[in-house]
């Protein structure tokens, strides 16, 4: 099992999310996150004082997967992801020793399909 | 008890059907009427409250909000009291060499009920206009001295000058119609001693730089600014006093256009200065207007109006600016320059644009140097009463929070809990069996991501 953790813009959430369930991918975890990168922050105003917004924010998309799945999700991710400029986000792939169903107790490839 | 309420309906209905016998006179209707108006704008300045509150509310941190509510409502209830024993007293009684009132405590031999309720809800927004600028870091149980003292006696005193009609001041021709300086300088005063000695908050300075302390709810803050704005129409328009259909529509235009003017300067010097129109700053232009006009409301065109608040506007950001960045003096909601500056400009203005008087309308500058002395005296009355007061407080015990309860925030530190529970589940111990909203907000928002571009 592996697992496919995506950092991307937050306005390309929702197109990811069609293309994985077209795919079949229905189990997802999703988290907004903040965070800094290559892309520079943004420059805020209050009350006439200028200030540096250094952390930008984006979504954090996680699932775990059959290997096999993974090229593909990643491919879709980069289509569905990029707009060619900095600031697009990355993504991480980490093994993952088990899975466990609460609710049943079923483990490994079964807790996750 | 019950026969007394009995015997009491009973002899009002007797008089009430005695007067109907004669029928209303010409003076009864307008008597009920100028009554009536007075009774609605006080109601309007009471509301102001809603607005000082929202506004402090959302031009502050999240874990601060329910300290500031307290201080809001405590202040109005503080003042109605205090002002009722002796405030009322100081400021209406007979005066006392035209500095202080000297009897009619406790409304004793005072006869008209409704003027001491429009002047109690005056009082209150005097001493709330402080707890704005003291925000995030004062303690609750100083503010609290400190709206007594203001409410009881630095303001009435004030006030007596200017508005009981044998206060020295009124003996020199002195002109604030509604309060410019006796309510919005004098709560402003009080607010800039008080930042004073009270000291920047935690981060705001730091090696020499300006840090932003953004606002948590700048629509509660906006919302807060209309109520502000809807109140000062009784604010100006109750000050008549009477429903005189000859001055209480012209109070109410300069009054509109005034703090219209206000906003749209400051938003104008906004995009000249900072190349873009500041929120916040835009918001407080509304007040900086109605600041403006407050003293010369019944005593300026409209033309004049519109000119004063356009000038308050421009103060007003200079003013925010040099008091942030060149006094340093840490006002999260910009009362001091608000109500301060805009408050000076307005008297002053008075001096200037008064139609019968003013410098500009031919009536030399006899009555502009009154204006400049009677903002002096306020000035050092004030700064003295209040700093003596506080340096006294601070002899007694620490009028600051301590450092853990600033960076933890008031609401938990003072009062136990939080304005807004953002987590309910996660800090409350009873854990209820079906979670189902938890992290609703959260799955909104990431299902209207990006539904803008699906659409287009």
């Amino acid at each position: 099992m592996k697992k496919v953790e995506a950092i991307i813009r937050p306005e390309n959430f929702q197109a990811l999310r069609d293309k994985l369930e077209e795919i079949g991918i229905n189990g997802l975890t999703v988290s907004e996150v903040a965070g800094c990168g290559q892309q520079k922050g943004q420059q805020g105003l209050f009350r006439g004082n200028t200030f540096e917004i250094k952390l930008l924010p984006k979504v954090k998309v996680e699932m775990v997967v059959e290997p096999e799945f993974v090229d593909e999700i990643v491919q879709i991710i980069q289509a569905t992801c990029s707009t060619n400029t900095i600031g697009d986000g990355k993504i991480f792939i980490i093994p993952i020793e088990n899975a466990i169903r609460i609710r049943t107790g079923e483990d490994g490839i079964q807790a996750i399909v | 008890m019950k026969k007394k309420i009995t015997a009491l309906l009973v002899s009002s209905f007797l008089i009430g059907s005695v007067a109907s016998a004669d029928g209303p006179t010409v003076e009864s209707v307008s008597a009920s009427l100028d009554s009536t108006w007075v009774m609605i704008a006080a109601f309007l300045v009471f509301f102001m409250h809603a607005g000082f509150a929202m506004v402090e509310s959302g031009f502050t941190r999240s874990k601060n909000t329910l300290n500031i509510l307290m201080k809001n409502i405590l202040t109005v209830s503080i003042a109605s009291v205090l002002y009722f024993l002796v405030g009322y007293g100081f400021m209406f009684g007979s005066t006392g060499g035209g500095f202080i009132g000297i009897d009619s405590f406790a409304l004793a031999g005072v006869e008209d009920i409704g003027f001491f309720v429009f002047q109690a809800v005056f009082a209150a927004t005097c001493a709330t206009i402080i707890s704005g600028a003291v925000a995030e870091r004062i303690k609750l149980g100083s503010y609290m001295v400190l709206t007594i003292l203001m409410t009881g006696f630095i303001y009435p005193v004030v006030g007596h000058w200017i508005w009981q009609g044998d206060g020295w001041l009124t003996a020199l021709g002195f002109v604030d119609f509604a309060g410019s300086t006796v309510v919005h300088l004098t709560g402003a005063l009080g607010a800039i001693v008080a930042v004073k000695f009270l000291g920047a908050r935690i981060g705001k300075y730091s090696n020499g730089k300006v840090n932003v302390i953004p606002g948590s709810n700048i629509p509660l803050g906006a919302l807060g600014v209309f109520i502000l704005w809807f109140g000062w129409f009784g604010f100006n328009g109750g000050s008549t006093l009477a429903a005189d259909p000859s001055l209480v529509p012209s109070v109410i235009a300069t009054t509109l256009l005034s703090a219209s003017c206000g906003v749209l300067s400051t938003a104008f010097y906004s995009l000249l200065k900072f190349k873009r129109i500041d929120a916040s700053l835009t918001l407080n232009g509304a007040l900086a207007g109605l600041v403006g006009i407050t003293a010369g409301a019944a005593d300026v065109s409209l033309v004049g109006s519109i000119i004063i608040g356009l000038v308050a506007g421009i103060i007003l950001i200079e003013a925010v600016q040099f008091i942030d960045r060149g006094l340093k003096l840490d006002d999260p909601v910009g009362a001091i320059a608000v109500h301060g500056v805009c408050g000076i400009w307005g008297t002053v203005a008075v001096g200037l644009f008064a139609t019968s008087g003013g410098l500009f309308y031919g009536g030399g500058a006899s009555l502009l140097g009154v204006q400049a002395l009677g903002v002096a005296a306020v000035i050092v009355w004030t700064v003295a009463t209040v700093g003596l007061s506080i340096f006294i407080m601070m002899k007694v015990s620490p009028i600051r929070v301590s450092r853990e309860e600033e960076i933890a925030g008031l609401d938990f530190a003072e009062h136990g809990s939080s304005a807004y529970e953002f987590r309910d589940s996660i800090l409350t111990d009873s854990s209820p069996k079906v979670a189902t909203d938890f992290g609703s907000g959260l799955v909104q928002r990431l299902d209207s991501l990006g539904t803008k571009t699906k659409n287009a």
